[in-house]
């Protein structure tokens, strides 16, 4: 009856074609193509074939969205990559919320089914609106990074979220009574703010990754309400997608998700600092004498930490690389699944230096490669390279999957003060025999070594 | 309710895992951005609620077309630019 259903089969497949692609760097490109050509036949294939839309004030809605759109994409800092992601989960979430709410406001009988769905939609859409606004609000310095947290927190959500079926199974029952449909916007809402902001900025990545599920989660809801194997499909890939990198993310840090979500980790800093107490003797060179200890070796490995990126150093570590490597030297790149903001961040802001991504080697790869490396630098990580958390039972990232820089024969280290990480805690590493710490912001560093390794 | 609907979301749920299992963690930041673009899908469902002949469901639809459009063309334009900067040697 309606042929556009076609089109949107031919969209779904055209979406998983594009992120098969993304399975190689080489291929990505053309797959992110092939992905936004199946979102331009599911657009032209409806536009075409509803009959009663109001095709004018649509172009003006599309243009105006295009233009927010292509602005953001285009002016966005590689480092304020998390932050736009967080954004433009809310959008998706927010509109197949506001297409279930319209599906409502239209008169006539509604199933109970359909009347379901659209409270799925309504709910999951609102929270993920409201939510990644506040994650933007806590990536972007607006909200505190620490978690806020108050007393009787769990009672109150359990209370909202009670509160929030009841209202939801009323409505299923009585379409009719307009105060519950207000009600479920509002405690959703309510709910998105209230679950994220005692998560702890160092837990954003988590929660960027199951945002963006639930606006996939949201899209397939208004897919159901709507009866569209378009959304339904495009929203099971994206919620999939969305949980398997939220449990990617999980696993790097070592914590359950429900961990990350009621745990409000991060809190405690200057307590467990305190705690902690063990001091540790520290080795402290100049960029000289470890251009020296470069100039030795003949495998190097960098371990990039989020220090790296603020301190804007991508390009200088890869120039110094590029001095070693004309030398003779291996260098690779060792990134830890937590190294950025979100989950790839790191690689990104590499791949941004024009560091190959064949250099840039994940966890499992390159732990081996530990073995037989002469230097390790790390420039700028810290609780991803603490050995603690593979022996110490009492330590808070005990268990936490690490890159086993100190199997290296020399450690080089680069910090600005001896501030702890995240995680609160003292790193002993900087006390071990093969470590080495060269003081001092990233960038600064890299330069000043750069120089000593040409005069050497 | 429609069993072949629900049928559809569980297959495209396994199919979702297949594939995303498959992309390197090089390129989780570029996947997210992505399949955060494809979830602007909620476009089509924008402008089917649009075909309601007046009211606030409208307007409703209105806003959904822009915020949808927003992330289709936001998120395909910042994938391909960071797409673009992944050079091998």
């Amino acid at each position: 009856m309606n042929y556009s259903n076609i089109f949107y089969v031919l969209a779904s497949v055209l979406f998983i074609l594009g992120i098969k692609k993304l399975s190689h760097p080489k291929t990505a490109r053309d797959g992110n193509f092939i992905a936004a050509s199946g979102m331009l036949i599911a657009i032209l294939a409806t536009l075409l074939s509803y009959g009663k839309i109001d095709l004018q004030m649509i172009l003006v809605g599309m243009i105006i969205g295009s233009v927010i759109g292509a602005t953001f994409a285009l002016k966005v800092e590689m480092t304020q990559m998390p932050q736009m992601v967080a954004i433009f989960n809310g959008f998706g979430g927010s509109a197949s919320a506001l297409v279930a709410a319209a599906e409502f406001l239209k008169t006539g009988d509604i199933s109970a089914f359909t009347m379901g769905t659209i409270v799925v939609s309504i709910f999951v859409g609102t929270l993920t609106f409201t939510g990644s606004f506040i994650a933007f609000g806590k990536l972007q310095g607006f909200i505190s990074g620490q978690p806020i947290v108050f007393p009787g927190q769990q009672v109150i959500n359990a209370l909202f979220a009670l509160g929030l079926l009841m209202l939801g199974f009323y409505l299923v029952q009585e379409p009719n009574e307009m105060n519950f449909f207000y009600g479920v916007i509002i405690i959703s809402a309510v709910l998105g703010i209230t679950l994220t902001i005692p998560i702890g900025g160092a837990d954003m990545p988590v929660v960027i990754s199951l945002l963006n599920s639930y606006s996939g989660i949201a899209a397939a809801a208004t897919g159901f309400v709507l009866m569209n194997n378009g959304l339904i499909i495009s929203g099971a890939l994206v919620g999939a997608s969305g949980l398997i990198l939220t449990n990617i993310m999980c696993k790097g840090m070592n914590r359950s998700l429900a961990n990350v979500i009621f745990g409000a980790v991060g809190l405690e800093q200057e307590s467990s600092q305190g705690d902690s107490g063990k001091q540790v003797s520290i080795k402290s060179y100049s960029t000289e004498e470890a251009a020296m200890i470069f100039d030795a070796a003949d495998k190097i490995i960098v371990v990039p930490g989020y220090g790296l990126a603020v301190a804007q150093a991508q390009h200088a570590i890869r120039e110094v690389a590029e001095f070693l490597e004309s030398k003779g030297k291996q260098v690779l790149y060792a990134i830890h699944p937590v190294a950025g903001r979100m989950p790839g961040h790191m690689n990104v802001l590499l791949a941004e230096a024009n560091i190959p991504y064949e250099q840039l080697k994940d966890l499992d790869e390159v732990n081996p490669e530990f073995e037989d490396c002469d230097v390790a630098l790390v420039l700028g990580a810290n609780d991803v390279v603490n050995p603690a958390a593979r022996h110490d039972t009492s330590s808070p990232i005990y268990g936490m999957p690490i890159l086993d820089v100190d199997k290296s024969r020399t450690v080089i280290i680069n910090k600005r003060t001896m501030n702890t990480g995240f995680a609160g805690i003292q790193n002993e590493l900087f006390g071990f025999d093969n470590s080495i710490m060269v003081f001092g912001d990233a960038k600064d560093m890299l330069q000043q070594l750069l120089k000593d390794l040409k005069e050497l | 309710m429609d069993i072949n609907i629900i049928t559809v979301f569980i297959l495209a749920i396994f199919v979702g895992i297949e594939i995303i299992t498959k992309v390197p963690p090089t390129l989780h930041t570029p996947l997210m951005s992505g399949s955060n673009a494809i979830s602007g899908i909620a476009v089509v469902g924008a402008i089917i609620s649009t075909t309601i002949d007046g009211g606030v469901g409208t307007y409703l639809g209105l806003v959904a077309v822009i915020f949808a459009t927003i992330n289709v063309v936001g998120g395909f334009m910042v994938t391909d630019r960071m797409l673009k900067m992944f050079k091998r040697k």
